[in-house]
């Protein structure tokens, strides 16, 4: 059955008739045209699909169109403005964060949600302490951004386009010493929570 | 994905009554196991009621300290809630420790609780699935069995509930506040989920159309906690074999309390309650972590695919409790998981 609703999408309002079957992945890049979020697995397992819904990131593949009604949606396209491409773009190209670029949309969209995530003093699974400020040391960015999958394996320098982006934006340098220590902080088989009081 | 119709929940009772009569309706809140079940054929509703939009996101304390946690509230926002964080880390360890950043900000919480098994045979529609189509056999029994359960099987289904965030619930005594025709329920997290038995298919004591509308945690236990998770990469996958513990000393030094709650052995959350006896009273050393790890795990019952999961499980507790104890300076504990 179809249902008319109301999207927008990278500052364009859309009103559009779906199946109720329609992901929101599938409106925006087969009835909108908007070909930015790319299709992986369709199962919510490589982030390719990643977009924000609300500021926020999410798989797009995995979220019905119909549930979304009235969200304003943006993919890596809408990160840029007036056709100057954004902070996480321009790092992306610098670091040579990518080789054929089609989990490239997914990874700026979860870059963009993580650091505001971050930002917001968020922790991670690899937090220490879940009660300080954020410091997105590389252990910090590679779990926050697992949820992204690269098959051509850029993941190093993704890792520090993202990590400069988020130095530049807190006004702080990466200095080496931190970027040293992090690297050698923790055992990457497990997982490990701290341990810490509770009252 | 079949063809089916939408509607949007105005309220729980729109919910409740959307519902009823109507065995071939389902809930979606943060749809991030649902529609995967849409698309892979596993479920083929002809109506989807969505109620991702209910009126059931608040974090409220409640007048006991204890939290009340609205079954719409997103795990990313409950993992980095300010009174979660401080007073039930090992909740928060545990939500941050599932998935990704993109589906904690979809899940909900009524939606991890009621997320179903990740067992490949489940999730293929062309095998036989004793939980997916009762009475066709299970293809895991003599299949991949990495990923299944050493405890409370059944020779009906050996799958696993993969949810991080209900083992940590287990452990922290929470209950489920559930709407119903009858009113409302509450029941202890412990108590939602089965065992397989002969009916795998059903995952919960919940009927058709029961809503959970919210979980509701005591007020923070005493001593230190913390969750645990050992997996085959160190970022988004399921638990191998998940640990919450919580362990209180008293003051001559002796373990007052302690709950333990394990993932990825069961088909629920597996609250270790054989272990907390042997505790209960006992110096916090070694000897007794092992004889509490080795009293909960008599009963495994392991295949040859997933019996290491007997000696992590083991492991994962002594580990985990050592290091709660005080330990983790030391040698032993800190950095084997084991």
């Amino acid at each position: 059955m179809d249902y008319s609703r109301h999207l927008g999408v990278d500052g364009t309002e859309h009103t559009l008739t779906v199946d109720a079957r329609t992901t929101l992945l599938d409106a925006l890049r087969d009835r909108l045209g908007v070909m930015s979020p790319k299709k992986g697995c369709d199962h919510g397992q490589c982030g390719a699909c990643t977009v924000l819904i609300d500021g926020r990131r999410q798989n797009s593949c995995l979220a019905l169109a119909l549930s979304h009604d009235g969200a304003q949606v943006t993919t890596s396209n809408g990160l840029a403005e007036n056709d100057e491409l954004s902070d996480l773009h321009r790092s992306f190209l610098d670091h040579d964060a990518f080789q054929c670029g089609y989990c490239t949309p997914g990874q700026v969209c979860s870059a963009a949600g993580m650091l505001a995530e971050a930002d917001r003093g968020a922790p991670s699974a690899v937090t220490e302490d879940l009660e300080a400020p954020v410091d997105l040391s590389s252990a910090e960015v590679r779990e926050r951004m697992s949820g992204n999958l690269c098959r051509c394996g850029a993941y190093v320098n993704i890792v520090s386009a993202v990590r400069e982006v988020a130095a530049q934006r807190t006004g702080k340098r990466a200095g080496q010493r931190s970027a040293a220590r992090d690297d050698s902080a923790r055992d990457p088989m497990t997982a490990r929570a701290g341990d810490e009081e509770s009252r | 994905m079949r063809p089916f119709d939408y509607q949007r929940a105005a309220d729980t009772d729109d919910a409740l009554i959307a519902l009823a009569d109507r065995p071939d309706a389902v809930y979606l809140a943060g749809g991030t196991n649902l529609v995967d079940h849409l698309k892979l054929g596993i479920i083929a509703p002809n109506l989807v009621v969505d109620i991702s939009r209910l009126d059931l996101e608040q974090v409220s304390e409640l007048d006991d300290h204890g939290l009340r946690i609205g079954a719409m509230v997103r795990n990313s926002d409950l993992a980095a809630h300010p009174l979660v964080r401080a007073n039930y880390p090992m909740l928060s360890r545990a939500l941050l420790s599932g998935a990704s950043g993109q589906l904690r900000n979809a899940a909900t919480t009524g939606g991890n609780l009621l997320q179903r098994t990740r067992c490949v045979y489940f999730q293929d529609a062309s095998t036989p699935c004793n939980k997916r189509e009762p009475g066709t056999g299970c293809s895991a029994l003599e299949g991949f069995t990495r990923n299944h359960a050493i405890l409370g099987a059944s020779s009906s289904c050996i799958a696993t509930h993969p949810s991080d965030m209900a083992v940590a619930m287990a452990a922290l005594d929470a209950e489920v506040i559930v709407l119903t025709e009858n009113g409302e329920r509450r029941i202890p997290v412990v108590d939602l989920h089965r065992l397989p038995g002969e009916e795998p298919n059903r995952d919960t004591v919940l009927n058709h159309g029961d809503l959970i509308v919210a979980v509701e945690l005591p007020a923070p236990g005493r001593g230190r906690s913390t969750y645990r998770k050992i997996r085959d990469r160190a970022s988004y996958a399921f638990a191998l074999v998940s640990v919450a513990a919580r362990l209180d000393l008293d003051e001559a030094g002796r373990i007052r309390e302690a709950a333990i709650a394990l993932g990825g052995v069961a088909h629920k959350p597996w609250r270790a309650t054989r272990a907390e006896e042997v505790l209960q009273g006992a110096e916090p050393n070694r000897e007794s972590f092992t004889r509490a790890a080795e009293a909960e795990l008599e009963s495994a019952q392991p295949l040859p695919g997933n019996a290491f999961k007997v000696p992590m499980a083991r492991g994962a507790i002594i580990s985990v409790l050592t290091e709660l104890a005080g330990r983790s300076g030391s040698s032993e504990g800190a950095d084997d998981d084991g």
